[in-house]
């Protein structure tokens, strides 16, 4: 008594939510992938390379372009899931626009935002050129041009690390994980692209917990000559040369340290993405004190969200890197088939 | 701890370098802590210092102070605490909220009555 | 038959608060500085004498600032102190016009019906007995608010109630006795003599008609000259003391002696003169939005009344002025808080036999030592300017607000100086804030200083913190100025252009700028001159603190997240585009407290100006940029 083919719905298509599809669809499970921008890829779109081994991010985009080429997948593109909810065995999803879309599992893989520069106004995002996000110098990168507004070639750039994590001024106690790991691939980058300019990189952890970060901190500092000042940016001001000033504590030698800077880049973090707060609102799935969605046990569960038939994929959990997220959300794959088969 | 009193040639002989956590007066740690509990979030990133406006013209490290009482080593906090202009940047900075003007207020407060023998 | 016991209670009580309150008075007197003697005098004998006397009325008797602010609660204590004041001038009246003798003892007039209890049978008498019962009557409906408010707070629109002594339960059992008591008393006698007006004839009819009246009658009176005698001798250690009290800080204020800054007489008067009504604790955000309610004006002013060790409260306020604005006693309570803070950690029995003998001045001498020291710093060169441009600490950590005005002052061709822009030193407010006012003037000394030097005609500070102390506790020459105040000069003598923008905005009075300096209309005149200004609640002088206020040294950042979330919420309630404030501390906190886009005046303003003709090279120094025609 084989009914019709499984039906799974996955909200988001990033990282997790492209491996999820290709895993369901592999499975012979008919999936429905809804994305909010133009095309799949979430923010792996804008990045240049990845750490730890800097290989080029296309590779990964390629990869997980494979994967969803399946004719079990249908992807809906420009559109997001604003509400879940069941109905008997079936699980119906509203989508932005007013169309309906229903099935019998819903995978959650609406990751991350970073974070918005702006609210850290000291900073000076958005107010003064020249300061600029880790995510606008991947862009740089791209275009292979780390230049100032002027067009002018930085001799000295600064990296702000913890920029809207582990901070309670703006509502985020949560460390994002990757940022440090981003800074030290980011520094390298730009002393390999401009070997004249100075790097300095401003962290009050360094926390390397992945495979080979660690090994590629020690690499930044003995073949690319990173510099490192241990202590929190309060605030940036510019000079009547145009060029930035912030002011830090060196905590390290216990004195207040000035800096100019051509370039300052501040390596924002990761907050549960707008759509998918909003999902968890409107679809009482519960939320932590990090305002990421909070799997049913922290241990054994991750994947679990605590309501029948619907499974948490990737950064919608936790800031995570990507060999992480493409874990978790295969996990998710395993939980949901098997929810699918015990109905 | 304080009553070690240097020998005649001013050097304080027979004085380890290290912090003797076990027989450090941590005295006016409690008394900070006590009316002050954010002291305890303090994870030194040195925010409060890069802001301060005192420190801009004189010695005067909140991040260090902070580090310094936790260990019970108040000597050289006696002067520093009364260059704090109690302007209260770093409290808009601090990204522990740790409520640094009343860190100041009680750190002079506990240093003035040790040195009264009220704690 | 004056030779009846039954009023001596009575008679005690009086006297004896009498003599009190002449004794008291000179104390008082005896302590106020030589100026201040002075003051009041010249007051007694010129035009403050009748200002208070009306003030006395309209106040003290007609509760015409309750009445604005709650009509029920200005009625219940409008009906207690104008009907009770009533009931003794036409009771003296009364005893006067239709007793045997003229000049009656004040206990004869009290106790006209027990005396004549015939009285009133017909005629004129009879009519003023009616007048006689509705005066009672009005106070008696008072009374009935008074004991509904004091178990059912709500039911007046107050949020929450004072907490009592054991000896303001006390004075306020036989506070509410005593009208009772009398109309009891008065009902028996008038129901075993067939006489009284429609209220007391008619319950003593009714009593005498199943009890026995003639009996009881005396018993009621004992309990109404008993209510009477123990409210008079508990009054000077009660709360109650408040009513003859402030008729003596009616008389000081309109005779101009203020708080200042140090403790005197006139703080001592104001202490007393606390009815503990709770006003303050209705309108203060620590209660409403953080849920603290023992640190509120009223709890500090009996903690200073009753000596107890107030250190804790003292320094948990937010200084933002909400409370002084509503005290309908009109005390000064920030002033006297901040009087307070200066004494630090003060060794309190010793205060308190000072205090008990009157000898208040003593208490400055035992002022906290000064804890803080700037001898670090040196005086600086000054370059010379006609405008100094002072941004202020937290200035610092919203560079658009400085970004914005150096662009406004250069469009509008301002030669000025930055003063601080590579960090200054702190105005000094917030040390004053904490009590330090000696530590303070080192800094502004300093300040002064490099003001001075640079024959600076105009100082704009961006921050209202430096405002108010720039203005009240700096000597200068040059002219002190918010930025609002500035730009909106700026805009009045055309030198600015400015675009309309099309926008919905509100703005919020920073405290020290709006009830701390009375600067509200030239913030406005600058919003509505760029785009659609929308009404908030709570506006102007009853503008919500952001919960950022320095003014507090021990609250929590959890709890200032409370008080500014809840104050951006009754700000943005009508979904503007745009929260504007006019202080860096302001907007730096609401902008943690709300999804809307909280911005300075400045930086309003400086989206508003025409489009700069585009740099060619960014080294170009900025006095360079022109501007082309306005949008």
């Amino acid at each position: 008594m084989k009914e019709k083919t499984k039906h799974v719905i996955v909200a988001g298509g990033g990282v997790a939510g492209m491996e999820a599809a290709g895993s369901l669809a592999e499975m012979g499970i008919r999936v429905t992938l809804v994305e909010k921008g133009e095309d799949p890829g979430g923010h792996l779109l804008q990045w240049h390379a990845l750490f730890p081994g800097r290989r080029p991010a296309e590779e990964v985009r390629k990869y997980l372009r494979k994967r969803i080429a399946h004719e079990n997948i249908n992807v809906i593109t420009r559109t997001t899931v604003e509400k879940v909810r069941h109905h008997g065995h079936e699980i119906i999803a509203d989508l932005s626009g007013g169309t309906q879309e229903r099935a019998d599992a819903l995978i959650v893989a609406t990751g991350f935002d970073l974070f918005d520069a702006h609210r850290k106004e000291e900073y000076g995002y958005g107010i003064y050129d020249n300061v600029i996000t880790s995510a606008d110098l991947e862009e740089m990168f791209n275009r292979k041009r780390v230049v100032r507004t002027d067009g002018s070639v930085p001799s000295r750039i600064g990296f702000i690390h913890c920029v809207g994590s582990r901070d309670e001024k703006v509502n985020n106690n949560h460390c994002s994980k990757v940022c440090c790991v981003s800074a030290v691939k980011q520094a390298i980058e730009v002393r390999k692209l401009l070997p004249e300019c100075e790097v300095f990189c401003f962290y009050m952890d360094m926390r390397m917990f992945g495979p080979y970060y660690e090994e590629l901190y020690r690499e930044s500092q003995e073949v690319h000559n990173v510099n490192y000042i241990r202590g929190k940016v309060s605030e940036a001001s510019v000079n009547i040369n145009n060029r930035l000033v912030i002011k830090v504590e060196d905590t390290l030698a216990g004195r207040p340290l000035k800096m100019e800077l051509d370039l300052m880049v501040l390596m924002v973090g990761m907050e549960m993405s707008k759509p998918g707060a909003r999902l968890a609102e409107t679809s009482g799935l519960s939320t932590g004190i990090n305002r990421f969605l909070e799997s049913a046990d922290h241990h054994y569960g991750s994947n679990r969200s605590g309501v029948a038939g619907i499974f948490y994929a990737g950064t919608c959990t936790a800031p995570m890197n990507i060999t992480d997220t493409i874990s978790h959300s295969r996990a998710a794959v395993e939980e949901t088939v098997r929810y699918l088969g015990s109905k | 701890m304080s009553e070690q009193k240097a020998n005649r040639f001013g050097f304080a002989v027979n004085r380890s370098r290290a912090i003797n956590y076990d027989t450090s007066d941590r005295k006016v740690r409690e008394y900070v802590t006590l009316r002050e509990p954010s002291f305890r979030l303090c994870f030194a990133c040195g925010g409060c210092t890069a802001a301060c406006t005192a420190g801009q013209h004189a010695p005067f490290s909140l991040r260090k102070m902070n580090t310094y009482i936790r260990r019970g080593e108040i000597d050289t906090l006696r002067e520093e605490v009364a260059r704090c202009m109690l302007c209260g940047k770093c409290l808009l900075v601090c990204p522990r909220g740790v409520n640094t003007r009343n860190v100041v207020a009680m750190t002079a407060e506990g240093i003035r009555k040790l040195d009264r023998n009220e704690l | 038959m004056n030779s009846e016991i039954f009023i001596w209670p009575f008679n005690l009580g009086l006297y004896f608060i009498l003599i009190y309150s002449v004794v008291r008075s000179t104390i008082w007197f005896r302590s106020l500085s030589r100026a201040d003697k002075l003051r009041l005098q010249r007051g007694f004998f010129g035009m403050p004498f009748m200002q208070s006397i009306r003030e006395i009325f309209m106040e003290s008797l007609l509760h015409r600032r309750i009445f604005k602010k709650n009509p029920v609660l200005g009625y219940m204590h409008m009906s207690l102190a104008f009907g009770w004041f009533l009931l003794i001038v036409f009771g003296t009246i009364e005893a006067d016009f239709f007793g045997e003798r003229h000049l009656n003892p004040p206990s004869h007039a009290i106790f006209f019906r027990w005396f004549n209890p015939e009285h009133g049978a017909s005629g004129l008498a009879a009519i003023y007995g009616h007048w006689m019962d509705f005066l009672l009557v009005f106070i008696l409906s008072g009374l009935l608010l008074a004991v509904v408010k004091r178990f059912i707070p709500g039911m007046m629109g107050m949020k929450k109630t004072t907490r009592h002594t054991w000896t303001d339960r006390i004075a306020l059992t036989s506070l509410w006795l005593i009208f009772p008591s009398r109309l009891l008393a008065e009902g028996f006698t008038c129901g075993v003599h067939g006489s009284g007006g429609f209220l007391t004839g008619n319950l003593g009819a009714a009593l005498t008609s199943f009890l026995p009246a003639a009996d009881i009658a005396p018993y009621f009176w004992w309990l109404y000259s008993l209510s009477l005698g123990t409210f008079f001798f508990l009054l000077p250690v009660t709360r109650y003391f408040h009513i003859p009290v402030e008729l003596i800080l009616i008389f000081m204020r309109n005779s101009g002696i203020t708080t200042a800054d140090r403790w005197s007489a006139y703080s001592e008067v104001q202490t007393h003169a606390c009815s503990s009504c709770g006003i303050c604790i209705s309108v203060c955000q620590m209660s409403r939005a953080a849920g603290i309610n023992d640190m509120q004006s009223a709890y500090f002013i009996k903690g200073l009344r009753n000596e107890r060790d107030i250190a804790a409260i003292t320094a948990n306020c937010l200084m933002c002025g909400r409370c002084d604005e509503v005290c309908p006693v009109g005390i000064e309570l920030g002033p006297l808080r901040l009087i307070e803070r200066r004494q630090g950690e003060r060794p309190a029995t010793r205060l308190k036999f000072i205090d008990r003998y009157g000898l208040t001045r003593r208490r400055e001498q035992i002022e906290r030592e000064p804890t803080q020291s700037y001898s670090y710093l040196v005086p600086e060169e000054e370059e010379q300017a006609d405008v100094l441009f002072f941004a202020g600490c937290m200035t610092h950590l919203t560079p658009s607000v400085i970004v914005a005005m150096k662009k406004i002052m250069e469009s509008a061709g301002v030669m000025y100086r930055f003063m601080d822009e590579e960090g200054g030193v702190c105005c000094g407010r917030p040390l004053m804030l904490a009590g330090r006012d000696r530590e303070a003037r080192e800094l502004i000394n300093h300040n002064s200083d490099i003001i001075w030097k640079s024959g600076a005609k105009t100082l704009v500070t961006s921050c209202p913190i430096c405002y108010k102390v720039f203005r009240e506790s700096y000597y200068l020459e040059a002219q002190v100025m918010h930025h609002s105040e500035f730009i909106n000069l700026l805009i009045e003598e055309g030198s600015l252009r400015l675009g309309y923008l099309h926008r919905r905005v509100v703005y919020h009075d920073p405290c020290d700028l709006g009830r701390g300096s009375g600067i509200y209309d030239e913030p406005r005149a600058v919003i509505s001159y760029v785009a659609e200004l929308q009404p908030v609640p709570e506006a102007r002088s009853m503008s919500l603190c952001c919960g950022g206020s320095l003014g507090n040294l021990t609250l929590s950042s959890e709890k200032r997240a409370l008080i500014a979330a809840d104050a951006a919420g009754t700000l943005t309630r009508s979904a503007p585009d745009a929260l504007i404030t006019a202080c860096p501390q302001c907007k730096k906190t609401f902008a943690q407290a709300t999804e809307t886009r909280v911005s300075d005046i400045a930086e309003l303003v400086a989206v508003a100006l025409p489009k700069p003709v585009r740099r060619t090279r960014s080294r170009s120094s900025a006095n360079t940029v022109r501007t082309v025609a306005d949008g």
